[in-house]
């Protein structure tokens, strides 16, 4: 019998090969499929054309349209339609995350992680002299810090699975002061939620994150001057960086030299190189 | 329509006819599914290759070297996945979700229609799938068992069509689990934690390639009109079978009824 044909199901028969108990069995699966539809030839003929000119269409279609997704202009680097898909995700889950804190760990599970990521740590720096300075909503700078002050906000470690846009993720110790803390020195003058969000940089200009201001204000956002115990060494961000265990380490910038708080979404060196701006795990 | 009066099944017929196969939501949801499926793969191997290290190819850690790559250098190359990982994070979390709706609508659909009954594995599914398997691989006179009793698919197809679904399923949970660690950390912590959830969507991946070949080899062996029938939904019967031509139709139903 040639494969090109099967068995009527309505009428196919038990094998004489089987048990009883087979036989039976076979009866209970032909009680459950007996309402197939059948159609003359004919028709069988008429579908046939019908279904394969649709599925035609389809992929026509479907090559059409994965074309036009390809030829859409570009928004920092990726088809504005898939920076739309960035956005309604940004949407969706913001809800979701507004308050939410990673998972901790033992220190005693946390190792030293790698250097990743050298950008904006080429100039040479002064560490002695190293100072932050924060600006406002409205340009003007409201502080300038010294280490010294970020260490005298309360000390918090925090011991964290770090996760790379990459796809590796290590679990690191942090120690430093929570971003928010700093922000309330200056709830006098901008208020209790300072900003819409806050754009943060090298000294040197050539790495630079935006993060929206709920994400800063989480309680696991911080400063870093310490890793696994010991103060940061320069390729890991000397004197001070980002933390961000809800955020893929592309935010967590570090050698900050400011942070300015900001009504208007600020742009991002990794954003502006195809990633999604919100960035959020 | 006297004509498909002329052919309903409690009447003897001699009209050839062509029997209902797939319905129009399962074509529709297998098709529609194909090329979702194939983007998150591509777009996911976009991401994988992001991490140089290869991490889930074997020997690494064990034997110090790798000595297997799931993704070796000229596979990358040649699918254009090398640096690429902002695209493919971009396509990855675009078009998840429209993998999501559609494996989602065919769960309800499955569900609703009761389609689930010729599909859900039983208790002699796993049993019986080894005779299916040997039957398959041309073995059926080795084990001298004949094919065992199946309804419209034969037990190792109930296996692997709901493993296939349940696989989907996996996918989106273990690919949320690493997408949103924080948000959804409740699902991170029921895969135990962030690298195996990682490890799982990976190796579930492997699995939905290991199965598109197996695939396509068995719907190959199939012939053309079963091919056909997951288009129209249709396949005509044998003539013998149609003119109540039992000793054919016996002879088959005990052999090997390779529908993929």
């Amino acid at each position: 019998m040639s494969k090109e044909q099967f068995v009527d199901p309505a009428t196919a028969e038990p094998n004489p090969q089987w048990s009883e108990a087979d036989a039976e069995r076979f009866a209970r699966y032909k009680a459950v499929e007996t309402e197939q539809a059948r159609v003359p030839l004919g028709e069988y003929r008429q579908r046939s054309r019908r279904s394969f000119l649709t599925g035609a269409v389809g992929i026509v279609g479907s090559y059409a349209g994965w074309r036009w997704l390809q030829g859409r202009p570009e928004e920092n680097r990726i088809p504005d339609v898939l920076r739309r898909g960035h956005e309604f995700n940004e949407a969706l889950w913001r809800p979701v995350s507004a308050g939410r804190t990673a998972p901790t760990f033992d220190r005693s599970e946390s190792s030293m992680i790698r250097v990743n990521g050298r950008i904006g740590l080429e100039s040479p720096i002064d560490l002695d002299s190293w100072e932050m300075t924060i600006t406002g909503p409205d340009g003007s700078v409201v502080g300038v810090r010294t280490l010294d002050d970020i260490k005298e906000l309360p000390k918090v470690e925090l011991t964290v699975e770090h996760k790379c846009v990459e796809g590796w993720s290590h679990i690191v110790t942090w120690g430093g002061a929570r971003f928010s803390d700093l922000a309330a020195l200056y709830q006098d003058q901008l208020g209790e939620r300072p900003s819409d969000f806050v754009s943060l940089e090298t000294p040197d200009g050539e790495y630079y994150v935006g993060i929206d201001i709920e994400s800063m204000m989480n309680p696991q956002m911080l400063l870093a001057y310490e890793l696994q115990g010991e103060p940061l060494d320069l390729e890991h961000g000397a004197p001070l960086r980002l933390a961000t265990p809800n955020k893929y380490g592309i935010k967590c910038l570090k050698r900050i030299a400011s942070v300015a708080f900001t009504n208007e979404q600020p742009t991002d060196y990794w954003y502006e190189r195809g990633y999604d701006w919100y960035a959020q795990l | 329509m006297a004509l498909v009066d002329a052919s309903r099944p409690e009447q003897p017929t001699i009209e050839p006819v062509a029997v209902e196969r797939h319905r129009r939501g399962t074509r529709w949801m297998h098709w529609i599914n194909f090329p979702l499926l194939t983007i998150m793969i591509w777009s996911g191997l976009r991401i994988y290759w992001a991490d140089l290290r290869d991490p889930f190819g074997f020997g690494v850690g064990l034997v110090g070297w790798h000595w297997f790559d799931f993704f070796p250098d000229v596979v990358n190359e040649r699918l254009g996945l090398e640096r690429r990982l902002a695209r493919g994070m971009a396509f990855h979390f675009t078009f998840g979700w429209l993998f999501t709706i559609n494996g989602v609508a065919y769960g309800i659909y499955t569900w609703r229609t009761g389609l689930w009954r010729r599909l859900l594995p039983d208790r002699h599914s796993l049993k019986d799938s080894l005779t299916v398997v040997a039957h398959d691989l041309y073995l059926g006179r080795l084990i001298k068992r004949p094919m065992p009793p199946q309804g419209q698919y034969n037990a190792a197809q109930r296996l692997t069509y709901t493993f296939i679904v349940v696989m989907g399923g996996l996918a989106v949970l273990t690919g949320l689990a690493i997408y949103k660690p924080t948000g959804v950390a409740i699902i991170t912590t029921m895969f135990g934690g962030y690298e195996t959830a990682r490890a799982i969507h990976f190796f579930v991946t492997i699995g939905f390639l290991v199965f598109f070949v197996i695939h396509l080899l068995q719907v190959a062996r199939a012939g053309w009109s079963n091919f056909a029938s997951m288009i129209s939904g249709y396949q005509p019967l044998a003539v013998a079978d149609t003119i109540g031509n039992t000793d054919q139709a016996n002879e088959s139903s005990g052999s090997e009824d390779q529908t993929p």
